[in-house]
């Protein structure tokens, strides 16, 4: 189709602001390193204790060579995963059983607000007591950060669906089970991804704690123990990775939402 | 001939923390095979209850509600249920929505698509069935409904306001194409309606409800000297104006919406 003169130089217009948008946002991040590099080299800082670029980026190449920046990044990877998908996969499950039983639903309902908005690191102490420094405390950790949150906000999604939609499928003869699994499940889902989105993020705040406290290795693991020992390198590795990670495991999720719109 | 519907002393009281509320009161009518009754009645007077107590949604508490003349609860065949809203589910095409009824009760056979096809074909949506409703304009989504309605060949159709979410346009072309399918496959139909011009080109009968607690007030037969008979030419028919009266005054008016 052919586009009018005034669109096209619309479309320009709106280009080039975004290409602005971008340039500045590089310009930052690069100018950010440059002057931390310069001011590390000058002694405008102490580099023992600020770094800087140069020293954290021969850090990740060592620790690339011997591997262990693998063993690190692997392991906060699966305890966030493993964490995110019991979160996801219970929640909807609870969630599902609340919106069966309302009157569960009514009587649960303080303990889960409770429990929501409790600061679940304060959990945290607790759980190594109970099940000792290891990797299921931090994935329990990471799980009681995400879970609570997620099971209201998908039986919040639920128990707004239209009841008028209800009514339709009773009408064409269905039961409760066909009311879920025709209208209620899939009328959530946009609602579902969205709370995924949210508790990938959290999921991953809580394997952090729970390895602060609880590890012998991961990115958590690295960042606590490189700050006890002064090896700020490792600190500012560790929280680069972690960064980079959040934007990545988010991004999947952006691309999977994008790919469920019908 | 055995009534389609025979209604006996039903009454229904809603009971919230609030209080209780009297719905309906010894409502008392049959309709016959194959005729088209319109309910109308001010808003808010227990319409829509009585039509979710023909179609098993609220139970009967009080009276007799024989279908085909069987107590409500031993009828087991299907009977057709249309709301104000269409109610497409949108992520599911045309035909996919419209299959919904079959799909639950898991009737989806070979007859049941040639006779879906076929209504796809009349009613000018089989171009369209694998789109999704968010492409269709407000009368073919709500001609949509009305085949998802069909599509399981019920004997007794219940329409609540169907057409009141559309505009006054669409709203005459629906009414007469619904009307025309209605009549000829002689599907008893009770059509609640808060239009009066609607409610007597349509119907062979209009029932009048009283406010709150719904009674019935009076009962119309509707005969219009007009051939072919449509919702649309019936509205040029001389007897027109003189039933529009007459129910007029029947209804209370202070909560009447919209009458001409
Ligand atoms: N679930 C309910 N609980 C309590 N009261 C209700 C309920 N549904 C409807 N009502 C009340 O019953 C009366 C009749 O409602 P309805 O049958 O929907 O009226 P109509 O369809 O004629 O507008 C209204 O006053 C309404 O407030
Ligand atoms: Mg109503």
């Amino acid at each position: 189709m052919e586009l009018s003169k005034e669109q096209s130089e619309f479309l320009h217009r709106q280009k080039k602001e975004k290409l602005q948008v971008r340039c500045m946002q590089w310009f930052i991040f690069l100018g950010f390193l440059i002057l931390w590099e310069l001011s590390a080299d000058f002694e405008w800082i102490n580099s023992f204790i600020f770094c800087s670029p140069s020293i954290v980026a021969r850090c990740f190449w060592e620790m690339l060579q011997e591997g262990s920046l693998f063993t690190h990044i692997g392991i906060t990877l699966l305890e966030t995963l493993v964490s995110f998908s019991i979160v996801i996969l219970g929640s909807i499950l609870i969630a599902i059983l609340l919106w069966w039983n309302p009157k569960l639903s009514k009587i649960l309902e303080p303990y889960l607000v409770i429990l929501n908005s409790l600061p679940k690191s304060a959990l945290a102490p607790i759980l190594i007591v109970w099940l000792g420094a290891n990797y299921k405390t931090i994935i329990v950790c990471a799980i009681s950060v995400a879970v609570f949150g997620s099971i209201l906000n998908i039986y919040t999604g639920f128990v707004t669906v239209e009841a008028d939609k209800l009514k339709l499928i009773k009408t064409l003869g269905g039961n409760r089970l066909d009311c879920l699994r025709l209208v209620v499940i899939p009328a959530s889902l946009e609602n579902i991804l969205s709370v995924m989105k949210v508790n990938i993020g959290l999921c991953l705040v809580g394997v952090i704690i729970g390895e602060f406290l609880a590890a012998r290795a991961g990115l958590g693991y690295l960042i606590i123990y490189g700050s006890q020992v002064f090896k700020m390198d490792w600190v500012l590795l560790g929280i680069l990775l972690l960064c980079i990670i959040a934007i990545i495991l988010y991004a999947l999720l952006h691309a999977l939402e994008k790919q469920m719109k019908y | 001939m055995q009534p389609m519907l025979e209604l006996c002393n039903v009454g229904y009281t809603y009971h919230t923390t609030a209080g209780e509320t009297v719905a309906l009161k010894d409502i008392s009518f049959s309709v016959d095979s194959g005729e088209f009754v319109s309910i109308v009645g001010p808003s808010g007077c227990g319409k829509s209850t009585l039509l979710n107590i023909i179609a098993g949604l609220l139970p009967l508490s009080q009276g007799e509600l024989l279908i085909n003349g069987m107590p409500r609860d031993d009828y087991t065949e299907p009977i057709g249920y249309m709301l104000q809203k269409d109610h497409l589910l949108e992520w599911r095409t045309i035909y996919r929505n419209i299959t919904l009824g079959l799909e639950i009760q898991k009737k989806l056979t070979p007859e049941a698509k040639v006779l879906i096809d076929n209504m796809l074909k009349t009613y000018g949506l089989y171009d369209f069935r694998n789109s999704y409703p968010r492409h269709l304009s407000g009368g073919m989504r709500q001609r949509a409904a009305l085949i998802r309605t069909l599509a399981l060949s019920p004997k007794l159709l219940l329409l609540d306001e169907p057409f009141s979410a559309l505009d006054y346009q669409t709203r005459l072309h629906v009414a007469d194409d619904i009307g025309n399918i209605l009549h000829q496959q002689k599907i008893t139909t009770l059509l609640v309606t808060h239009d009066l011009s609607e409610a007597i080109s349509m119907s062979d009968r209009v029932l009048v409800l009283s406010s709150r607690p719904a009674q019935l007030k009076a009962d119309y037969t509707i005969s219009l000297s007009v051939e072919p008979k449509t919702p649309s030419t019936a509205r040029n028919a001389p007897e027109f104006r003189d039933y529009f009266n007459a129910v007029w005054k029947e209804v209370d008016h202070g909560t009447i919406e919209r009458a001409i």
